[in-house]
């Protein structure tokens, strides 16, 4: 028989899951407004009205009729802007679920999803295609992407094979990555090292990490990589909880295989981070401050961590771009760049004052 | 429930063991205490019949069942663990963490039977007024009826508990022990744990196996194992042993 008082308990359990569920559709309402608000700002300023029609006319297949100056100015919102801030909501979204969910596997708060060396992979295959790349596909743009993406599959592929060797553990999981990440950044710094100044510079602004030149093919093969891992991910919520919640042992008497959830959950943020920065280049931070900053306003049940995350990370990429893009305008400054520098603060300040599940 | 361990032996290298041919039974909602001097491998013994660690030789049985056999899904449905407790990275409060015991049991979604179980328990246990509160700003004895729960939100044929008692006061030491002890009767479970303190031994166990250098040296009941001989051999102390009102006491004496 069951008391009246725990009926009141779930019952205000289940208000609280209602409450942080129309949290989140409105924080995610409010990213969509910001973002079409962000796509009028540039060089140019426009308003909303010109990027429905812009949109609209997109959609009807008419961007290519109409008066040449508006046609421009529909082409930059559409091809340019567009975009970029999708770009940036993507890229936020797979840096903090990647963020959340290494942590979580490794049980350590100061992981992020380039503990694992991806960025200084992805850098050192970057760094390969512009000083050595020769041919027309790898001095392309496309060519350096693919480089930096299939540096980061190697990097992958040998943090799997080496913590698999050594019992998939959390510290070898960790150190592994810590130890590639090193390789991979020497690896790097000889190739500077020798490169030609031109090519030098060209290779540093590749590490700045930024939107600028953003285009839909990015976005495409971003977008399907973290919607497809992002969503494995929040799947798997409840042995993410049960990884986070215990050593080994404990994960293992709850029913859920802890080498295994370990693995399949690193491959998929690391994965998900590699197609990323190989658009973008190195953004930093995010993917380490936003799942701390998620976890300060709902907690750590795995349920509502990773889609706050997920939009903590987004919104704070998508708010860097725009100010990265205005403060020094036309001087577009990276948005790896500007996430420090605004995060930081908001990060220490909810250090401060915050308290774990505010939103409980 | 029946729980029978036949000859484990367990060591994580094959010159030293810390487990030598352990055998023994349990039965329907009975309790067995583990006691022993730190490193005889109480803890591994645990660990051994939950399968986390597998042991080199030997079977555990589950009602004749081999728990070797059994996935770990199948294993969390049948046996609940409560470790010794480690201050957690990222705690979650104390509704959450019961429903990690139904972890074995759904697959993306916590399905209103699993929740009916999770508040069952959670209202069983007298844990209502500290639903809401994040488990790492509990006191110790909060904590571990929380992990009791957890482990029972799971609906096992045997907990196993690894020193339940070792940081609580005298009073919480009293109440978890009678709370698993009661719960082995009421829900038929068997009831597995270690603990030091051979007078709490004395008024909650039906069995008690004493651990001495990886074999067990004594097992029975409490008055024919905690004898002022068996504690000697065993711990190198002397006591004075008295039986009180049915229940053995063991008074230390001054060296």
């Amino acid at each position: 028989m069951k008391t009246a008082e725990i009926t009141d308990i779930r019952d205000r359990y289940e208000r609280s899951n209602r409450n942080k569920l129309t949290v989140l559709a409105v924080s995610a309402a409010v990213m969509a407004m910001l973002g079409i608000f962000f796509v009028t700002i540039g060089v140019t300023d426009t308003n909303i009205v010109q990027v429905a029609k812009a949109v609209a006319a997109w959609a009807g297949g008419s961007l290519d009729t109409g008066t040449s100056a508006q046609n421009a100015a529909y082409k930059i919102i559409v091809l340019m802007r567009l975009p970029r801030v999708v770009l940036a909501v993507i890229a936020g979204i797979g840096l903090s679920v990647s963020g959340v969910a290494m942590q979580s596997v490794t049980r350590n708060p100061l992981v992020s999803p380039f503990t694992m060396g991806i960025s200084s992979a992805s850098a050192f295959g970057a760094s390969m295609c512009i000083v050595f790349g020769s041919g027309m596909f790898f001095k392309s743009e496309l060519g350096i992407i693919s480089c930096a993406f299939a540096s980061a599959v190697v990097c992958i592929t040998i943090v799997y094979a080496i913590s698999t060797k050594a019992g998939m553990g959390p510290e070898t999981v960790v150190l592994t990555g810590i130890a590639l990440n090193y390789f991979f950044s020497a690896l790097t710094s000889t190739i500077e090292f020798f490169a030609q100044e031109h090519k030098l510079a060209a290779v540093v602004q590749w590490t700045f990490g930024t939107f600028n030149g953003t285009v839909w093919r990015d976005v495409l093969f971003s977008g399907v990589f973290v919607i497809i891992c992002s969503t494995v991910i929040m799947v798997h919520f409840i042995k993410l909880n049960a990884m986070a919640s215990g050593d080994d042992e404990l994960v293992k008497s709850l029913g859920v295989n802890p080498q295994k959830i370990r693995a399949v959950m690193c491959l998929l943020s690391v994965f998900m981070t590699a197609a990323v920065i190989s658009f973008t280049g190195v953004i930093g931070f995010v993917g380490l401050v936003a799942p701390h900053i998620a976890r300060i306003l709902v907690g750590n049940d795995h349920k509502f961590l990773i889609p706050f995350s997920a939009v903590t990370g987004s919104l704070l990429l998508m708010v860097s771009d725009v100010v990265g893009k205005t403060i020094l305008s036309p001087v577009s400054i990276p948005v790896g760049i500007v996430v420090s520098f605004l995060g930081v603060p908001l990060f220490i300040n909810l250090i401060v004052k915050g308290k774990r599940g505010n939103l409980s | 429930m029946s729980l029978k361990v036949e000859n484990i032996s367990f060591g994580y290298t094959p010159e030293r063991e810390i487990l030598s041919n352990i055998s023994f039974e349990v039965g329907l909602g009975k309790t067995l205490f583990l006691l022993g001097p730190n490193g005889t491998g109480k803890t591994t013994l645990l660990k051994c019949i939950n399968h986390v660690l597998k042991p080199n030789s030997g079977r555990v049985l589950i009602n004749e069942e081999d728990v070797a056999g059994f996935s770990p899904a199948v294993r969390a449905k049948k046996i609940g663990y409560v470790p010794q407790y480690n201050n957690n990275v990222f705690p979650m409060n104390v509704i959450d963490t019961v429903m990690l015991g139904r972890a074995a049991f759904v697959g993306y979604k916590m399905r209103s039977l699993d929740k009916d179980i999770v508040f069952d328990v959670i209202d069983r246990l007298e844990l209502g007024s500290f639903a809401f509160k994040n488990i790492n700003e509990m006191s110790g004895g909060e904590r571990q009826r929380v992990f009791i729960a957890r482990a029972l939100a799971q609906e096992p044929e045997l907990i196993i508990l690894d020193e339940p008692t070792s940081s609580l006061d005298l009073k919480n030491q009293m109440f978890t022990l009678k709370l698993v002890t009661e719960l082995a009767q009421s829900k038929n479970i068997g009831v597995v744990l270690s603990v030091h303190d051979m007078n709490l031994t004395s008024l909650f166990a039906d069995k008690v196996i004493i651990l001495k250098e990886s074999r067990i040296y004594a097992c029975g009941k409490p008055a024919d194992t905690l004898t002022e001989k068996n504690i000697r051999e065993v711990y190198g102390v002397d006591t004075s042993v008295t039986l009180e009102e049915g229940y053995t006491h063991v008074r230390l004496k001054k060296v």
